[in-house]
């Protein structure tokens, strides 16, 4: 047998991620594919049987994020991958059901489906990379653009209020509530892992720079001065108050784990309800599987 | 195979047609369904809620109808059959993913209880005006079927069949009930599981490195794995080539769309399925479908009590429109008075496949009431060639 020195290692996280697709379409300096790689790396360290991993996103540059994962991954419609999301994951519980999409995406045309999965604590873990604007139409204003911000939609600057998008996640009911930024790779990483053991509905905001659409019209720079902003102004509060992290334009930015309790999942109250109402009727709903499946 | 008769009520029932719907799919083996409140539609997800859980199955209700038409799509990825319901106003929110699951090639079953519409319209009375939005509704060009039922009866046995449908084409499927269809209580008959044939999901059985989410057999139709089954699949509404990715390419669009369309239309003549009565020596055939075509069957046997030779023919599966036979009875009929509560829909099918070869006329209205058989039958009367005078 000859000795081969390999120069480069392979790199563990392309178990997971179709290499065969790369390029991805994001832009350089844009931080989902960072994201993406953080998420390889949850994975791989959760130790999850990959066959039963399955990635959902809706539309928008962060949507595409389904297509670059090695795993069964869902493109689905506008602001629809929660609910389709919840359909999956009831018909068989046995998936790890992620729901990994853009701001505009989830918070935006699928708000509503968010508070109320939210609500339910339906078992699925939403991913939101937030990057302030709606990249792939352009960059117009998104629920997410902080007041004063400029876009193609608000040329003479945001007068909407944004969302805070952790204290609706709180409010509405969800059971982990996370915010960090593609700079934070590390603290990403083990928080997504910390989602993916989490029963119930975990959310983890993903703050990302859109060098197109966003930091250059806005004057901001590149993705590395937004990766320098991100480092200069993220403050580290786990716990804090959610109605406290909102985001001021190029103001602090609250990171860490602000919600992290336990509360009965969707499934576990449906069993419980029909187990005690039926009794010995109830033909059982969840848990093995296998139940809505012909 | 046959049904799972656990989901099987076999029995002689007096059942609502909503109710009886409910029962064909449960029988068909939807063990999922997600819904909306609407009306005049929700007591199938009502009946469904109280049924399902007795046999391992589940109802959610969810926030609309746009997540409700798409929940039903990410559990049949799971592995389940499932169904949505809903009438006019949702019945336009769910429009996107009606072309969803046409374009993901998702088989799936959608419910819609016509009600007087547009818009809110008449939430309690009848109407048939979805015909064409059931068809065109979803932008893009993609093709489905659609069942019309015209008795309780029929909205268990073509739920069922729905189902089928979906499965054997991988297509959505339009249930096109209506108001009055849905409250009418009748007998329904149920048989037994082993009577009940069903179609079973197209699963592969190639291994992840042969196969292709999106390679379609000589039928147009591809093979279909669920989720967590190791093949790690892509499933886009982009347009995808074979592999299942996106390919934003002319290529890539005829590859697929042409396939989306011609697997429906190659097979039209298979799907069709109408009903007849008297058309044999009809001069003036009459065309309704759903409960219209109850009324119109009044109207006919009245026609021919005065002698005039009426025959009535009914479009069972109204998408694909049964072209091969109303162009048979084009040939020989001297007229054709189509009969719908709307203003003017079925009547456009006809009109083109008849091509002038007859006159055809329209008796329609705005929905809210049916039509009665004697109005019908004056239509009939109308139409004749040697009518009396005309008023």
């Amino acid at each position: 047998m000859s000795a081969t020195v390999e120069l480069v290692p392979p790199n563990p996280v392309e178990a997971i991620l179709r290499t065969e697709r790369m390029p991805s379409i994001w832009c350089p300096g844009c931080g989902i594919g960072t994201t993406v790689n953080c998420f390889a790396r949850a994975l791989l360290q959760a130790k999850l049987d990959p066959k039963k991993v399955v990635v959902v996103s809706g539309i928008g540059c962060s949507g595409r994020v389904a297509g670059y994962v090695d795993l069964d991954s869902f493109h689905t419609t506008h602001g629809r991958a929660i609910p389709f999301a919840t359909g999956l994951k009831l018909a068989n519980p046995e998936l790890t059901t992620i729901v990994y999409s853009g701001d505009g995406d989830l918070v935006g045309i699928g708000g509503n489906h968010f508070i109320h999965a939210a609500r339910r604590n339906v078992d699925l873990k939403v991913f939101c990379v937030n990057n302030f604007t709606y990249g792939m139409t352009g960059g117009q204003v998104a629920p997410t653009t902080p007041l004063r911000a400029l876009s193609t939609t608000t040329p003479y600057g945001c007068f909407e209020q944004p969302f805070n998008l952790p204290q609706i996640a709180e409010a509405a009911g969800a059971v982990y509530v996370a915010r960090w930024t593609s700079y934070h790779v590390r603290q990403l990483a083990h928080a997504m892992g910390e989602a993916l053991r989490k029963k119930g509905f975990a959310f983890i905001e993903i703050l990302s720079p859109c060098p197109t659409l966003y930091l250059r019209r806005n004057r901001l720079g590149d993705g590395v001065a937004m990766m320098q902003y991100f480092k200069e102004a993220s403050v580290v509060r786990h716990g804090a108050p959610t109605r406290e992290v909102g985001i001021d334009f190029q103001g602090p930015l609250a990171v860490g784990k602000f919600v992290d309790i336990e509360r009965p999942g969707f499934l576990e109250l449906v069993n419980q309800q029909l187990g005690r109402t039926l009794d010995a009727e109830y033909a059982g709903c969840g848990g093995e599987g296998d139940y809505v499946r012909g | 195979m046959t049904a799972d008769p656990a989901g099987v009520l076999t029995g002689t029932h007096f059942l609502d047609g909503d109710q009886a719907c409910c029962e064909g799919a449960l029988a068909a083996g939807c063990r999922f369904a997600a819904g909306y409140p609407i009306t005049p539609s929700t007591e199938i997800v009502e009946r469904f809620a109280q049924r399902a859980p007795l046999v391992s199955g589940l109802f959610v209700q969810l926030e609309d109808e746009l997540a409700s038409s798409i929940a039903i799509q990410g559990a049949v990825w799971a592995g389940a059959k499932a169904f949505t319901v809903t009438s006019g106003p949702g019945f336009s929110l769910m429009m996107e993913h009606i072309g969803y699951a046409a374009m993901t090639e998702t088989p799936c079953v959608i419910v819609n209880v016509q009600r007087g519409g547009p818009s809110t319209g008449l939430p309690t009375l009848p109407g048939q005006a979805d015909l064409m939005q059931a068809r065109w509704g979803s932008h893009g060009d993609y093709e489905l079927i659609a069942l019309s039922p015209n008795s309780p009866q029929e909205c268990f046995s073509l739920t069922l069949e729905a189902f089928n449908f979906a499965e054997q084409y991988r297509v959505p499927v339009i249930v096109l009930m209506d108001e009055v269809v849905g409250h009418m209580t009748e007998k329904v008959i149920i048989p037994p599981a082993e009577q009940i044939e069903i179609v079973p999901r197209r699963y592969t059985h190639l291994s992840p490195e042969d196969y292709l989410p999106f390679h379609a057999g000589p039928d147009g139709v591809p093979e279909m794995v669920r989720a967590g089954d190791g093949y790690r699949i892509h499933i886009t509404g982009m347009t995808h080539n074979e592999r299942g990715f996106p390919e934003v390419s002319v290529e890539a669009q005829e590859n697929l769309v042409r396939r989306l369309v011609d697997k429906i239309r190659l097979h039209a003549d298979a799907i069709a399925r109408v009903e007849e009565t008297a058309t044999e020596d009809a001069e003036i055939i009459v065309i309704a479908y759903g409960i219209t075509s109850r009324v119109a069957l009044r109207a006919v046997q009245m026609a021919r009590e005065r002698g005039v030779a009426a025959g009535l023919l009914r479009p069972v599966v109204v998408w694909p429109f049964p072209e091969q036979r109303l162009r048979e009875l084009a040939a020989h009929a001297r007229g054709f008075l189509v009969v719908e509560m709307n203003y003017g829909q079925m009547v456009r099918e006809v009109e083109r496949i008849v091509a002038g070869r007859a006159p055809v006329s329209l008796l329609g209205h705005g929905g809210g009431s049916v039509h009665t058989p004697e109005q019908i039958l004056e239509s009939i009367v109308a139409l004749q060639p040697v009518a009396e005078p005309t008023r």
